[in-house]
């Protein structure tokens, strides 16, 4: 069962970034997954970047129905799933027209040659085959391998039906891969082993399809050597690979443990936030109850229940429901009860594009609810920092009796990332008390407030601690019902205290790079890796410019201002029309540039790069003139 | 030896001055629920009355014991989420008609389907009081109110068929000023396991005075209300008429001209609510309207024992979570 190996050449390489693309029923994502473990396992850091369409099964062969998975492995550390590809592996015409611009020149196109006939040109609307283009012959190195057909032969001796041998080609496409980059097959043979376990015909039909592939790398001829990238170098531990989602989700979990309480989580489905419910409600014997309310209301009110009972209570959704937990999310934050609300973010607005990324609700998050409404907002920067965002969101949210919300996104949710695992050991514990019981002699003040402004945590069943919550200002201290304008402004100002407080116990914002000269780069949430590397490669080419990246949004760190007015030129480079930059000029009179997109896809290191030298060559052009 | 201290009504009042209009009828819902709290025997502390936002729902502010006034219509989603997590708590759900029924419709359907064990009192005055006097989704069609000059042309819903629909466990009504019934049907409520719905008849004295006035003034109630006994016939207006099954529906009968067995008995622990969706159908004029307990059928599991026991399973099952387990569970690498 061992991985085979090749005889042909092998040229060393830092790094590949390659694109699977085909229908949306032809196993790209799994094909895109099982490259990334392996390659991981490999040794080499890993980004990933998962495209999908909404429709479960959008017309098949068409090009709304193309689904991609793009994947960087390097021998070096790496931070986004990269701009331009090495490789293209298309099984169809409509995957090869909507991908192909993304190929580098010289770089290796695939192609299922048994995909591309008449009936798939005209649902994918070309008029002729787009493999006989000229051009393409002198722009790329060209593949076209008979996967359909190879797939049938190698899985006959298992009398399977055309229709379910047809269906292991994605595997013959991965044996292709594995031998191109020199990957082991054990890994996605362990796989199949597991996942098929039940079915062992249809285990072995894709073992023999997966070593077919592999076959056909080693004897066709179109193929004179293959690609290995080696190990790289990451801090010394053990790592897994992990998706954002995922790590969102373990993260509550460990929040939970290292705080001795157990998880509540009150949602309703969405995409593409569902995966964190999938995945916490494996774990109820971790003390984790799941509840799949009627609708996102009940999701967050269900939350706010939980919370006022004692528990770790969390609430997840994207845009559109977030909108609609609005006036909950107002509740929590009056009644000043711990909670984490996690948005992962989508395209909007409206429905939007559900499967696609964007930034677009950081103002929602900060403002979106009525009345003077602040909660905390933290961002993680990439799919394994979610874990660590989760912890910390509820070490806040208790440390300060207030509802914490993340922004996460659809490309940090879906997208994967090696993971140095922690022990539970190194997570530090969150303190948690509850005020005990009394016998009613003082009467018990269910505002008053500690050296956080936060108030206590008093639970139903404590006697003597009886008292009444709600969405009516209340009087400081006794928390009972006020309509008095002066307490009012006493309530909004300590609420408002309490969140910006903050700011004096987060650390002071990191920059990478000096910390005063030409240009910064400013960036929020999923967009980190991209503007890190871009940032990188500035440097390295001379240009003054230094990077500071926020996981703090609100309150940001108490040394923002400064940072900003330490360099010439500001850029905020976000995946929306401007909300960072709109929050950094009223807040600091400072003013910045935009460098904005929303197209439902991620920054790609050249635009930023590009964005950055301009403004770079500018002040440079500037002092030159000023010299003269 | 310590036993409980014995609690009276005045231990269940909070500090707080009442603030509804005065001869409003959800002083007396208020003084019957202090009065029966004591005798259910259970402590102040673990008892938690959440609502939504209308009249009714200043109650939580009056009573001494855990309390939350939350934002319209969506109490019962608070006490999904507190009573799955604290299953021994004994948790009220205070509304009203628009609250549970308009802007909480959803809510309510599925807080009932789910068979949490709860207690929804949902006080039915047919009107928008704290808004100042809209109509309802209860008030009757034609009814003339502030936001409908010519006549309401809605449908009114019933709360009780709405509770059947959803296949709630424990549906009953009762009426603010017939104080005796409505202690005994909050007590018939507290002790149910699973989800209880009572609808209370309730006078709003300033937008909507009398509408109810058939089966709240004693002197019409005997020839418009029936009394519902489990067990025993439906009868009414001093007994000279009773309520006969005939074929899918329910009509009334002299109970001098027929036998005694033709009359319809009442079966609050029948599993299938369909005669108690035809008697919630029993509608002033043309039919007297049944209070008490049109149903309460035991034994149905509650959603918070078996999201509780799902945990429990899992854990037996499984062990105690580890999660550096977890963490390296599945495929690893290591760096030197």
């Amino acid at each position: 069962m061992a991985s085979p190996k090749t005889s042909k050449d092998v040229q060393s390489v830092s790094g590949i970034t390659v694109r699977l693309a085909g229908d949306s029923g032809d196993g790209m994502q799994l094909l895109g997954t099982q490259l990334t473990n392996t390659s991981a396992l490999a040794g080499n850091d890993v980004a990933t970047f998962p495209d999908f369409p909404a429709e479960i099964r959008a017309p098949r062969g068409t090009r709304a129905g193309v689904s991609g998975f793009q994947v960087q492995f390097a021998s070096e550390e790496i931070f986004t799933p990269g701009d331009t590809l090495d490789a293209l592996v298309v099984m169809n015409p409509a995957a090869m027209v909507t991908n192909l611009d993304d190929l580098r020149h010289g770089g290796i196109l695939i192609a299922n040659e048994d995909g591309f006939n008449e009936k798939e040109f005209k649902l994918a609307k070309v008029d002729s085959n787009p493999l006989d283009a000229n051009v393409l012959e002198e722009t790329y190195r060209i593949i076209k391998v008979p996967m359909t057909k190879l797939t049938r032969e190698a899985v006959s001796e298992f009398g399977l039906g055309t229709k379910v041998a047809d269906r292991c080609k994605n595997f013959f496409a991965m044996g292709l891969v594995y031998w191109l980059f020199g990957r082991s097959l054990d890994p996605t043979l362990r796989f199949i082993q597991a996942k098929f376990s039940n079915k062992p015909d249809i285990a072995a039909a894709n073992e023999a399809a997966l070593r077919a592939g592999w076959a056909f790398g080693e004897t066709t001829e179109a193929f004179g050597e293959s690609y290995q990238v080696e190990a790289a170098e990451l801090k010394p531990g053990i790592y897994r690979n992990i998706m954002g989602n995922q790590a969102l989700a373990w993260g509550l979990i460990a929040a939970s443990k290292v705080s001795d309480k157990d998880l509540f989580y009150g949602t309703y489905p969405i995409t593409p936030a569902s995966d964190i419910l999938h995945e916490l409600t494996k774990y109820k014997h971790f003390g984790v109850k799941t509840f799949q309310a009627e609708d996102e209301i009940a999701a967050v009110c269900s939350t706010i229940g939980a919370a006022f009972g004692g528990s770790m209570a969390v609430t997840a959704s994207s845009g559109p429901g977030i909108a609609l937990k609005a006036e909950g999310m107002g509740l929590g934050m009056i009644l000043e009860l711990p909670m984490i609300i996690i948005n992962v973010q989508r395209g909007g607005p409206s429905t939007g594009l559900p499967t696609k990324t964007e930034q677009s609700d950081l103002l929602q998050g900060m403002y979106g609810r009525n009345g003077e409404a602040p909660l905390p907002v933290l961002a993680p920067r990439s799919p394994a920092d979610c874990f660590d965002i989760a912890v910390e969101a509820w070490r806040l949210a208790v440390e300060c009796m207030v509802p914490v919300m993340i922004l996460s996104d659809g490309y940090i949710a879906n997208g994967s990332e090696p993971w140095k695992i922690p022990t539970m050991s190194e997570i530090a514990p969150i303190t948690i008390s509850h005020p005990e019981g009394t016998d009613e002699s003082e009467p018990f003040m269910p505002y008053a407030r500690d050296e956080y402004l936060a108030r206590p945590w008093a639970i139903p069943g404590t006697p003597g601690l009886m008292h009444r919550v709600g969405g009516l200002e209340k009087e400081a201290g006794s928390g009972n019902v006020s309509y008095d304008p002066a307490n009012h402004q006493h309530m909004t100002d300590m609420r408002a205290a309490k969140v910006a407080k903050i700011a004096e116990r987060i650390p002071k914002q990191d920059v990478s790079g000096p910390e005063t000269g030409d240009v910064l780069v400013v960036s929020w949430g999923g967009t980190y890796g991209a503007c890190h590397t871009a940032v990188s490669r500035c440097r390295t080419d001379g240009h003054s410019v230094s990077h500071a990246h926020l996981r703090y949004l609100n309150p940001m760190p108490s040394n923002i201002g400064e940072l900003l007015r330490s360099f010439k030129k500001v850029i905020v480079a976000e995946l929306n029309s401007g909300q960072l930059r709109l929050l950094l000029r009223a807040e600091h009179l400072v003013d910045c540039i935009g460098v904005n997109k929303v197209q439902g896809k991620p920054f790609t290191v050249t635009e930023l790069v590009a964005a950055i030298e301009q403004e770079s060559n500018a002040i440079k052009d500037d002092s030159r003139l000023k010299a003269c | 030896m310590s036993t409980l201290p014995v609690l009276k009504p005045a231990d269940f009042a909070s500090d707080q001055d009442v603030r509804w209009c005065p001869g409003c009828g959800d002083y007396s819902i208020l003084a019957q629920m202090k009065k029966v709290l004591p005798d259910l025997g259970f402590p102040r502390e673990k008892t938690v009355f959440i609502s939504g936002i209308g009249c009714s729902s200043r109650f939580p502010y009056y009573m001494n014991t855990y309390g939350m006034h939350s934002i319209h219509g969506r109490a019962p989603t608070f006490a999904t989420g507190l009573k799955t997590t604290r299953p021994e708590l004994m948790v009220w759900v205070i509304t009203g008609d628009g609250d549970a029924l308009s802007i909480g419709g959803n809510h309510f359907i599925h807080a009932l389907r789910r068979n949490l064990d709860i207690n929804i009192v949902l006080f039915n005055n047919r009107i928008y009081g704290l808004t100042k006097g809209q109509y309802s989704p209860t008030s009757v069609e034609g009814q003339i109110t502030k936001s409908t000059p010519m006549g309401s042309i809605d449908h009114p819903l019933s709360p009780l068929s709405v509770a059947l629909a959803a296949e709630a466990t424990f549906v009953a009504r009762s009426i603010d000023a017939h104080v005796k019934h409505l202690g005994e049907t909050l007590k018939r409520a507290a002790s149910h396991k699973g989800a209880s719905l009572v609808e209370v008849y309730q006078n709003c004295n300033v937008f909507n005075d009398g509408a109810m006035a058939y089966a709240q003034e004693r002197k019409q109630r005997a020839d418009n209300v029936v009394e519902l006994e489990h067990g025993k016939p439906l009868i009414f207006a001093n007994g000279t008429k009773g309520i006969r099954l005939v074929g899918t529906h329910l009509e009334i009968v002299n109970t001098a001209d027929v036998p005694a067995d033709d009359l319809l008995i009442h079966d609050e622990k029948d599993p299938n609510p369909s005669i108690h969706m035809m008697m919630a159908r029993m509608s002033y004029p043309a039919m007297p309207e049944p209070i008490g307990v049109l149903r309460s059928v035991e034994g149905v599991p509650t959603y918070d024992d078996q999201i509780n026991d799902q945990v429990a399973t899992a854990t037996e099952n499984k062990g105690d979570g580890d999660l550096d387990a977890l963490f390296t569970s599945g495929d690893t690498w290591t760096v030197e």
